[in-house]
């Protein structure tokens, strides 16, 4: 039965109240898909009795559950799925070879968030490349948030977390049950060396990287400030390295010192071969 | 493209198959998972297959494992979209036959990207 008007409001005003999120018209299907399960967990047969019921106890954990259903953030697991592919079948074996002699592969995750991108890139490589076990796979993942940063080093995911881009098999295998949460395995969390950096102050000692992600994070930033950070990355990475950036970025017209290169259904990003005259 | 959704809730099943028809899929119904097998009979194989895990009748964990006893049906992708949400139940899906696991309640983005986990769909 679809929602009806006064409900759609009162969700709406609940969810606003609390996120700042906002529900507009339209979204009413939003809120039926969301919340229909959690009025069937609760017994309660259509969505006018779970906001009667709201309205009867209004600050119960009932409220909680509607609120965290409706507020769900766009970061998830394998955001995108194709670099994460690109690198599983082209980027990663190539340099697995190119780099046989050091044994040695530098990520850097500029974006960490809630640690989405790092944790998937980590079980990509347990997963398909197990002779990495005797190398040295340094995994840098940076954010300017403590707060986000102390997330990413507990790893503990909700379940509306875990049911974005993450394959099922990976849940049961890199995962443990902790009450309502899940928590990415210890060996994965210590495996990433999540560091404090602001992108538009100095960036500290790196290493060299082989592999360099900074998704959906440019698209904040003015034109000469998305310059200033690309030729940092540019410095910063091997000649034979590669940068990822979000499907709606680009270093075109901002930065002509990489070129771009489509690897499967990726595009990815590489320094320009300087030709010697 | 054709999708069987199986369910006995009819307002999930309706839920489902609005998000599913957004992208393209005709969906068939089923209301447990015995009229899922007749379904499946009666309309021949789907791109994929999504069942609840408790229902009347035959509940989606005895479909799962029906389904994959028969030869011609062993490769139809197949999601399991319930409120069991303990790791041992995914597993136990998972070693039924399952391909991938969706736990209620959950948003079109999230169906979106395990359907493009199956490779069912472009993401």
């Amino acid at each position: 039965m679809p929602i009806r008007p006064e409900d759609f409001s009162y969700v709406s005003k609940l969810v606003r109240e609390a996120s700042a999120i906002v529900l507009e018209a339209g979204k009413e299907y939003l809120v039926e898909l969301r919340l229909q399960p959690i009025a069937q967990q609760a017994g309660l047969a259509t969505l006018d009795k779970l906001v009667e019921k709201l309205k009867q106890d209004p600050t119960g954990p009932l409220h909680k559950r509607v609120i965290d259903a409706m507020t769900t953030n766009e970061t998830s697991f394998f955001r995108d799925l194709h670099p994460f592919e690109t690198l599983r079948k082209d980027v990663v074996p190539e340099l697995i070879r190119k780099r046989a002699d050091t044994r040695t592969l530098n990520f850097w995750c500029a974006a960490a968030s809630s640690g989405q991108e790092p944790f998937s890139t980590m079980m990509m490589l347990r997963e398909n490349f197990p002779e990495l076990a005797s190398w040295r796979v340094n995994y840098i993942a940076t954010d300017l948030s403590r707060d986000m940063l102390a997330r990413c080093r507990e790893g503990k995911y909700g379940q509306f977390e875990v049911s974005r881009g993450l394959p099922a098999q990976l849940l049961v295998k890199y995962f443990d049950r902790r009450g309502t949460e899940w928590q990415i395995k210890e060996d994965i969390r210590k495996a990433v060396d999540f560091r404090e950096l602001n992108l538009m102050k100095p960036w500290g000692p790196m290493p060299t990287m082989d592999i360099v992600f900074i998704r959906n994070v440019l698209i904040y930033f003015d034109v000469p400030t998305k310059r200033d950070i690309l030729l940092r990355i540019h410095r910063l990475l091997a000649p034979d390295g590669y940068l990822f950036l979000g499907g709606a970025e680009t270093t075109v017209n901002i930065c002509e010192e990489f070129e771009s290169q489509v690897i499967g259904r990726t595009t990815c990003y590489r320094p320009k071969q300087r030709v010697k005259v | 493209m054709r999708a069987l959704v199986i369910d006995d809730s009819a307002a999930m099943r309706n839920i489902i198959s609005r998000s599913l028809a957004t992208i393209g899929f005709d969906v068939v119904q089923a209301v447990h998972g015995r009229d899922g097998l007749d379904k499946l009979k009666a309309h021949g194989k789907p791109e994929v297959i999504l069942v609840d895990w408790n229902m009347p009748e035959m509940n989606g964990y005895e479909f799962i494992k029906a389904v994959r006893a028969i030869e011609e049906w062993r490769d139809i992708p197949l999601m399991m979209v319930t409120t069991e949400t303990e790791t041992s139940q995914v597993v136990r899906a998972l070693a039924a036959g399952a391909n991938e696991y969706l736990m209620k309640p959950f948003t079109p983005e999230m169906l979106g990207e395990k359907l493009a986990i199956l490779g069912v769909t472009m993401s």
